[in-house]
């Protein structure tokens, strides 16, 4: 059982890319830390430097108490499951998971007694004799959570295992590995790109971005309170409507608040409604639909606003300017070309400063 | 595999039977010469089957050699080949693996001008620096000697190179994760890659060990007692004869037995050889 801090690290490889630019993370002992953002965020460099396998050019890495720089991941005290599993292909489900005990000088009574009752927490026992490739995609992908398991590490790293799945056993197999964290309350950090992974298994959620974090905290906290444009337009699907507030037809609505020259305003789809009233302090906009996409449970009605403007920030999943996604339950939606209503009561607002970079309170 | 019905399929194989005759029928002949009285081939008039002679050709040929140009037992010469092929299958296997090893999976200086030292070695066969090499086996007194028959002929580029392509095709999460289970460079490579090189090294080894039996040059040039010539120049001198007629049965005799070992190896490892020849996936 470990504490894992990280102090301002860094990494910057010899030919001057700097892919972390100081980073401080607290995860606390028992705690399901997850690190989100988009593809080259270097959220896997800063997983592999937790376990060793990357240098680190500045800051510490501190693993139950012991900076563990200049240590070697075997001694790290740390276990790890990668996005392609990484076993061994010649060797058994059984030597996948006691090889690791056995460079330890384990006796073999010991690391039989661990290894059964790892296959038996991930229903294995009967493929312990099998080599990996006679095993599914989720099979393989439990034994290389067994050979994490069985060296009882102070610290699970994940590296984004989920990956390779396909998108039901992704999810059966997510609920699984956050019951099993539950069950050995082992400190773990995991890597994904995917926002629904990282909201359903974080304690603590650090959504990151060009090699920095953006926010770090309570999965829902983040989601409810988003303290950047990148963070609202990453965490949740489909992505927050942000718009300039520039244009009069918001500026005036927004007219009173604290926030009227704000820089951006934000609606989440879901905080929507269509209606011909303006709720009180509250944002309306007229729309055309142009697209409807029927879900089944609900319904994301894709409209557009008169007026063109400008991009509001370059951000991943940003929507084209003027267009705005409403999510509405059920299948009951307005048919494609009529104009609609919608608003969104001031609760619900989210604003930020024009770079995007900070939150105001509205 | 194309099927093909009927009439066209029959044309198929023809082709192919004749293909295997064309192959084949010398490998016969020379069998069946080797079953005759040298009398009769001498004359001209062999015939196509066996004759009675298998068990006498061929025990004085293992055992005691021809009368004339050769007096060694072919039996010796056998061994003798076997000895170099064995030495340079296995050397050329154990050098360049890991040699190949050094290269991919470790950051030193002059890495890679030691691996274009290494590819340039491929422009330099044998019968271009077999003076030199002469000269430093003699220096060596290694001339008459297993040593001196393979250790010129072990270092291998071509060995190297597909090492090296083959572990650049493992991927890096295998040596992550054998770092992080603790084993040492060491242990990675024992535990590790020579288990995924097996069928590599069973490829290479059939290819090599061919190779090595069939050298001619070298060994001609730097064995001179016949208790160490090896089989392909002991073929070649008991053709030569300047005042005897030739004991073909015996040079028959021994060139089915030249053909055997290599025919072995290739039976023995062909499943391992085929795979590591095709397989893709690691």
């Amino acid at each position: 059982m470990a504490n894992v801090t990280l102090r301002n690290v860094r990494k910057t490889y010899p030919g001057g890319f700097e892919a972390i630019k100081g980073v401080d993370v607290d995860v606390g002992d028992g705690q399901f830390c997850v690190l989100v953002g988009p593809s080259g965020c270097g959220k896997s460099t800063l997983l592999r430097m937790v376990a060793g396998l990357e240098t680190v050019t500045g800051g510490e890495i501190d693993i139950g108490g012991r900076i563990v720089n200049g240590i070697e991941p075997a001694d790290r005290d740390i276990a790890m499951v990668f996005q392609n599993y990484a076993l061994y292909p010649h060797m058994s489900v059984y030597n996948n998971m006691a090889y690791g005990l056995r460079n330890r000088g384990m006796a073999e009574a010991e690391i039989r007694t661990r290894v059964d009752e790892a296959a038996r927490i991930l229903e294995l026992t009967s493929m312990l004799e099998r080599k990996p490739r006679q095993l599914s995609g989720g099979q393989r992908q439990r034994v290389a959570m067994g050979r994490a398991i069985v060296r009882q590490p102070k610290v699970f790293l994940f590296d984004e295992p989920l990956s390779n799945l396909d998108a039901k056993l992704r999810i059966a197999m997510r609920v699984e590995i956050r019951k099993l964290q539950r069950r050995l309350t082992t400190t773990s950090i995991y890597v994904t790109h995917d926002q629904l992974e990282a909201m359903t298994l974080a304690d603590i959620l650090v959504v990151m971005n060009g090699g920095q974090v953006e926010q770090v905290g309570n999965p829902l906290a983040i989601y409810e309170k988003p303290a950047t444009t990148f963070v609202a337009s990453f965490i949740g699907a489909p992505p927050m409507n942000l718009m300039s507030t520039r244009p009069e037809e918001i500026r005036s609505q927004l007219a009173g608040s604290a926030a009227a020259d704000a820089g951006i305003l934000g609606i989440r789809p879901e905080d929507f409604v269509i209606t011909d009233q303006t709720p009180d302090g509250g944002v309306a906009l007229p729309l055309t639909v142009e697209a409807i996409e029927r879900v089944g449970a609900e319904t994301f009605v894709y409209g557009s606003r008169e007026q063109e403007e400008q991009r509001v920030a370059a951000t991943p999943g940003e929507l084209p300017p003027g267009e705005i996604i409403v999510r509405i339950p059920g299948t009951d939606a307005p048919a494609i070309g009529t104009r609609i209503r919608v608003a969104a009561v001031r609760a619900k607002l989210h604003l930020f400063s024009a770079d995007g970079r900070t939150r105001l309170e509205a | 595999m194309v099927e093909e019905e009927g009439f066209r399929r029959y044309v198929a194989h023809i082709i192919l039977w004749i293909g295997i005759a064309i192959v084949a029928f010398p490998v016969y002949l020379a069998f069946v010469a080797s079953t005759q009285d040298n009398a009769v081939i001498a004359n001209g008039q062999m015939s196509l089957l066996p004759g009675g002679h298998f068990f006498e050709t061929y025990y004085q040929t293992i055992f005691v050699g021809t009368s004339g140009s050769t007096r060694e037992p072919v039996g010796n010469m056998m061994l003798n080949s076997l000895v170099m092929a064995l030495l340079i299958a296995v050397g050329k296997i154990a050098i360049s693996i890991i040699s190949a090893y050094a290269i991919v999976y470790f950051r030193f200086p002059f890495r890679m001008a030691l691996f274009w030292l290494i590819f340039i070695t491929l422009m330099l066969p044998v019968e271009v620096r077999i003076y030199p090499t002469y000269k430093i086996v003699a220096d060596l007194h290694m001339l008459d000697s297993y040593a001196g028959l393979s250790l010129p002929l072990i270092a291998s580029a071509t060995a190297t190179l597909l090492f090296r392509q083959f572990f650049m095709t493992v991927p890096d999460e295998l040596l992550e994760a054998s770092r992080i289970d603790g084993a040492g460079p060491f242990r990675f490579f024992w535990d590790t890659l020579l288990p995924l090189s097996r069928t590599n090294m069973a490829a290479l080894f059939v290819i090599l060990f061919i190779l090595g039996w069939n050298q001619y040059l070298w060994p001609l040039l730097i064995t001179t007692r016949d208790d160490m010539q090896t089989i392909q120049i002991g073929i070649r001198k008991m053709i030569t004869t300047t005042d005897a007629l030739t004991e073909w049965p015996i040079v028959m005799a021994t060139a089915v037995l030249a053909m055997l070992p290599p025919v072995l190896v290739v039976v023995a490892m062909q499943k391992l050889f085929v795979r590591g020849l095709v397989e893709t996936e690691k």
